[in-house]
């Protein structure tokens, strides 16, 4: 119990770490405000040209959203960060965090905001029109909305794993909350910090995690 | 050299191709048995949790809804690199391999559980009243008329996120398992050339594209619909 303790609970070792581990849950908070609205409005894009009739449009769509699906996001990532080096294009850890994050959730949220999007009934897009409203502002204003209301608890459900998501950046040395973590694990020898890490993101994210389950059961009930 | 000569020799380069296929095919063989034991373990936990919870037994639920939250919660690469680092500190020696499936086995655990349960709850309570009145026990109710509505009502998404779950195998390569995307990067490091993460992105897209078109289609199959 005691090496338990010592191991992952030293305060000594969590005062001493701690000055690295708020700049590196600073950093997450940061890549999160950036990577989120990034794949909103990727998946916004995508989404909405998704559901327009038009076969030259929509497979290569189609076919660009199961591409990114596929790929696992530390795949995509690594591939950006060491790969395009070799095609003569040098990026730093951000810019290929926030290539990776667009290609990859883009492809997630287009799939829920389509989803929404074919949630809503035709008549509202009929009516819209009827009534004067261009195609543009008849997305905008009256089939967007009401489709981004349907799939809600999707949308914040895929918030929370991009949040969680942008722990592998770690993997390319942006020192966020992980990497910090284990550059203070790494000199300490004692996975305390590692496990503050842990206990930050727990306290960041549990109520986004209670959030959506009272989301999911209410959107259940009205299923039934 | 032209730019195109340079950009094929650089990601499509037959000599390092036929070099590094062996190990990138090892990788996907590892890749596979590490998602086959992730989604064996994890679902069946997750079932497990899921019958726990609906023998109705309060302090025992919250320790459940406890334990979801917290995988639900935690990213799973903070999961496996805490496995990893920390257990050793223990004397519980755990190799990269089962550090990472027993990591991603508990957060598929608790997602599944959390949808298992969305299933059983939303069985109707005349499903219940019905069997019970027939003279049914409580488990014989719970086991043979609501559990099989209950799963194939969560079916896709079960589905999606077993898919999502499955696909976080890649982040083992970080504690050195040497599955698709670990053997891709020992291999760019050896040749100073990006061929084998090309050849590590199409080996993810043969396993998984089929798997996301087959989940397109349960979804269709499955809908809410009764």
């Amino acid at each position: 119990m005691d090496d338990f303790l010592l191991n992952f609970f030293s305060l000594d070792i969590l005062r001493e770490a701690s000055p690295i581990l708020i700049d590196g849950l600073i950093s997450t908070l940061l890549l999160s405000a950036l990577v989120v609205p990034i794949g909103i409005v990727g998946g916004i894009i995508l989404g909405v040209a998704s559901t327009i009739r038009n076969p030259w449009l929509r497979y290569p769509i189609a076919a660009w959203v199961d591409l990114f699906r596929a790929l696992p996001p530390l795949v995509l990532l690594v591939f950006v960060y060491a790969g395009l080096p070799f095609a003569g294009i040098e990026v730093n850890a951000w810019q290929a965090v926030a290539i990776g994050f667009f290609l990859n959730t883009g492809a997630y949220y287009g799939e829920i905001i389509r989803a929404g999007i074919e949630s809503v009934p035709a008549g509202q897009s009929e009516a819209a029109r009827a009534i004067g409203l261009s195609r543009f502002q008849t997305m905008r204003l009256v089939v967007l909305p009401q489709a981004i209301r349907n799939v809600l608890p999707d949308l914040v459900s895929n918030t929370l794993e991009v949040v969680k998501l942008t722990s592998i950046a770690s993997v390319v040395a942006l020192p966020e909350l992980l990497f910090q973590a284990r550059q203070a694990q790494s000199v300490t020898y004692n996975a305390t910090p590692i496990m503050a890490a842990a206990i930050a993101y727990f306290i960041l994210l549990w109520p986004v995690v209670r959030l959506l389950s009272r989301l999911e059961n209410k959107q259940l009930a009205g299923r039934r | 050299m032209t730019n195109l000569d340079r950009f094929l020799d650089n990601f499509f380069n037959a000599r390092i191709a036929a070099q590094w296929a062996p190990k990138i095919l090892d990788g996907m063989g590892v890749t596979v048995l590490l998602a086959a034991a992730v989604i064996v373990a994890g679902l069946a936990f997750g079932l497990g949790l899921a019958v726990l919870r609906a023998m109705g037994i309060r302090p025992l639920n919250w320790l459940i809804i406890f334990i979801v939250d917290l995988f639900r919660a935690l990213p799973p690469l903070v999961v496996i690199v805490l496995l990893f680092f920390g257990l050793p500190a223990l004397d519980i020696q755990l190799d990269g391999f089962w550090a990472a499936w027993l990591a991603l086995s508990l957060i598929l655990a608790a997602f599944s559980e959390e949808i298992f349960w969305a299933g059983i709850t939303s069985v109707p309570k005349g499903q219940w009243e019905a069997a019970r009145s027939m003279g049914l026990g409580f488990l014989v109710t719970f086991f043979l008329v609501i559990l099989p509505q209950a799963i194939r009502m969560v079916v896709p998404p079960l589905v999606n996120r077993t898919i999502a779950i499955t696909k976080g195998t890649a982040l083992a390569s970080v504690v050195a398992v040497p599955e698709i995307l670990g053997a891709a990067q020992s291999a760019v490091s050896h040749s100073f050339n990006a061929t084998p993460l090309t050849m590590a992105a199409a080996a993810y897209l043969a396993l998984f594209i089929p798997v996301v078109i087959a989940g397109r289609w349960v979804e269709t199959r499955f809908a809410w619909k009764r």
